[in-house]
């Protein structure tokens, strides 16, 4: 059985609404999960149902082999981070560590030992004594990240821990955590709205909307083979292209044709999928849309975006607009005509009734 | 190689329109604004064209907002010009100056429905628009950021990038003569900001007017800029097209304002014939001209790893999947950099591998770093 699982977990509130809509989810030990979605999903309040701060209005939440769902959070053994406050400045490093646990009431040699142990960990013994005015910047986040972890529960639950920081501050931040998630191994579910920061922290990253899981995945599952077009317009910066059009085909190949004809492209289905015609969308990323003098796809540039170690090239074509990655060195003139092709091998083809991947 | 000149550059002189570009229409000169004990502004020089996006980068408590309020006429100068049109508008009153202003927190009135948001500004005592101009304004204004659907909604029950949206279309249905945009993104989902991101990039184009969009994104600032102005404890950096700042930052703190990971900036000596780090490792072939001890700056896009199998000093710690890229912490020569590699190379925590710095992108710069925190 799973280390941490959630079967047909709902949350109704008391005016009708329903946050979460029968969500089944089974978390190994040591895995680091990231639930990701726009605002509104029920990410948050899945994570709370897990924390115990909501209960859940049906279904179970099992941790560590026992049936958690109407205990208080304090009897689940979890450990809830909301975000990476700012450092006590009139506390030493030694201190703000061993807030969290002295205000839990902890004996004061248990929180000595606690604070050695994590700081031997994450080789902060050195700056047990200092002030937080005395640290450098990556310094003062360590002893945050610290702070935040010094109690060792069964399972961390992070609600977008970094919201508050800014960029460079997040990025370094997120490989403190995955460096020191993958250390001490405890188990680690993250919520977070931000794609970038689900693909880099996550072993596998749960797709929430509307109060359901529209995927689960590796990082490169879901970026590569987003199950509906929600997943593959949320993951991904920007998000999938998508070429409307019919797909006509069986046994385990189709021939997609866009609207207006430009794309025709063979596709190996999924196998899951049995008879399907009709209605289809096409999906590419776009650095699998390539400028090439003999393409099919004729368009003119209308917008640029430099990006420092690439660019994204906006062209509106026949069959509506299509982001292409190019090289940074290669800019393109606003207004030239451009003529594409799509990588075969990298085309997903959605259903145009379901929205689901064929 | 570029090599920066880090220490005695003339940002006025950097910072003024080439000769060949039109005629800008946004002209500060020396401008100085202290606040309080704080001098947030020290002698700002900047042009904006009469049709250009111009960015000001910089980190919280740089002088954006002093800066933009300044040019709205919010705040008044302690020293300095300020000319529009080749008129000089520096003591001349915000609303004297024609030039509309959008915040970070969309400071809508939230009772009242979209359209009525919309009106007000077209509404203002002494500009008796006729009503006909005020409609066909607003069912413009509605159209071009697709909220006509909302115009009779009440402000307070959209989402944020709705808000943000009409907030603009406040500021563009008086078809002032500049935009000046305080972080209007910063408040929004990361997936709504890209969007929003292009919308207002084609929107200003489609207008004409020259913009100021403050923020302390660097992504927006790449990708959203004609050019940026580079802002830090009120003095203006570097100001360059979005390509030149990101290659050629004429110093280590410009460098590290722009590209996410952060580039790389390593202490190195010239020794036989090598740039070297501390523990001798040879990064880059190096001149035999100039001083001895630079900062050598990579951004981490710039480093390639070669195959081979014999003794490498890197390791990498951890990998980071990022969509087309994948972004690698490597230990090397005892320090810790940032590389980012194609997607399709198959590099796992713990490899060892053959890091190679791209000369041709590699710059160097005068000064070593203040702190021994390191890159």
């Amino acid at each position: 059985m799973s280390f941490l699982s959630l079967e047909r977990v709902e949350k109704t509130y008391p005016d009708g609404t329903r946050a979460v809509n029968g969500i089944d989810l089974a978390v190994e030990q040591g895995e680091l999960v990231v639930l990701l979605g726009p605002s509104g999903c029920g990410k948050t309040t899945t994570l709370r149902m897990i924390a115990g701060l909501e209960l859940a209005t049906g279904g179970a939440i099992r941790l560590a082999g026992r049936d958690v769902t109407g205990l208080r959070p304090s009897q689940r053994d979890v450990g809830m981070v909301f975000q990476f406050y700012a450092l006590y400045p009139h506390l030493t490093v030694r201190d703000n560590i061993g807030f969290p646990l002295r205000a839990a009431g902890l004996a004061r040699a248990d929180v000595r030992a606690r604070v050695d142990a994590v700081a031997a960990r994450m080789d902060l013994e050195r700056l047990l004594p200092l002030y937080p005015k005395q640290l450098a910047g990556g310094d003062q986040q360590k002893v945050s990240l610290a702070r935040a972890i010094v109690r060792r529960p069964a399972v961390y639950l992070m609600d977008e821990p970094l919201g508050t920081l800014d960029s460079d501050q997040r990025l370094a931040m997120r490989e403190l955590i995955r460096a020191e998630q993958l250390a001490s191994g405890v188990t680690t579910i993250y919520v977070t709205h931000d794609q970038e920061e689900a693909m880099s922290l996550a072993d596998r990253i749960v797709v929430m909307e509307g109060g359901r899981i529209r995927q689960v995945g590796t990082p490169a599952e879901v970026y590569d083979r987003p199950s509906d077009l929600f997943v593959a317009s949320f993951v991904g910066s920007p998000g999938m292209n998508f070429i409307p059009g019919e797909v006509a085909g069986s046994g385990g190949r189709a021939l997609f044709v866009s609207q207006a004809g430009q794309v025709r492209v063979e596709v190996p289905l999924d196998g899951t999928a049995g008879v399907s015609s009709g209605q289809a969308t096409l999906g590419i990323r776009c650095e699998h849309v390539h400028a090439d003098a003999g393409g099919s796809i004729r368009g003119r540039v209308v917008t640029e975006e430099y990006l420092g170690s690439a660019r994204n090239v906006h062209i509106e074509a026949v069959c509506g607009r299509i982001v292409m990655r190019a090289d940074a060195a290669a800019p393109y003139a606003l207004g030239s005509e451009v003529r594409l092709n799509l990588d075969p091998s990298q085309i997903s083809i959605f259903d145009g009734a379901t929205e689901a991947r064929l | 190689m570029t090599v920066g000149s880090s220490t005695n550059e003339t940002p006025g002189a950097a910072a003024t329109v080439p000769a060949t570009a039109p005629a800008p229409f946004l002209n500060l000169r020396g401008v100085r604004k202290r606040l309080g004990a704080t001098e947030a502004l020290r002698g700002i020089t900047l042009d904006a064209c009469g049709d250009e996006l111009l960015v000001v980068l910089g980190p919280t408590g740089a002088g954006k907002t002093t800066l933009l309020r300044t040019i709205a006429g919010l705040e008044q100068p302690d020293a300095g010009t300020i000319t529009m049109a080749g008129r000089d508008v520096t003591a001349l009153d915000p609303a004297a100056r024609d030039v509309a202003l959008v915040f970070q927190n969309f400071s809508l009135y939230p009772r009242w429905s979209v359209r009525r948001n919309l009106e007000f500004p077209l509404r203002a005592p002494g500009r008796n628009i006729p009503e006909a101009e005020i409609q066909s304004r607003i069912a413009w204004a509605a159209d071009l950021l697709r909220i006509t659907r909302f115009l009779d909604r009440e402000s307070s029950r959209l989402s944020g990038g709705e808000m943000q949206r009409v907030a603009i279309g406040r500021a563009i249905v008086r078809r002032p003569r500049l935009f000046l945009m305080d972080e209007p993104l910063t408040n929004l989902d990361a997936k709504l900001r890209e969007s929003l991101r292009v919308e207002l990039v084609e929107l200003r184009r489609e207008l004409k007017t020259p913009m100021v969009f403050v923020t302390h994104d660097q992504a927006e600032a790449l990708s959203m800029a004609d050019r940026i102005v580079v802002l830090s404890e009120g003095r203006v950096l570097q100001t360059g097209v979005p390509r030149e700042i990101y290659e050629r930052p004429v110093s280590p703190v410009v460098a590290l304002q722009l590209g996410q990971p952060a580039i790389n900036l390593i202490p190195v000596r010239r020794e036989g014939g090598q740039w070297r780090a501390a523990d001798g490792t040879p990064l880059l072939r190096a001149d035999a001209s100039g001083p001895g001890e630079r900062l050598l700056g990579v951004r981490p896009e710039n480093v390639a790893l070669l195959g081979g199998e014999t003794a490498s000093g890197a390791v990498v710690r951890i990998v980071e999947h990022t969509g087309p890229t994948t972004t690698l912490l490597v230990e090397w020569f005892g320090s810790r950099v940032h590389i980012v590699v194609p997607r399709r190379a198959a590099v796992h925590p713990g490899d060892r591998v053959h890091p190679r710095i791209d000369p041709a992108r590699a710059v160097l710069f005068d000064q070593t770093p203040q702190s021994k925190e390191g890159p």
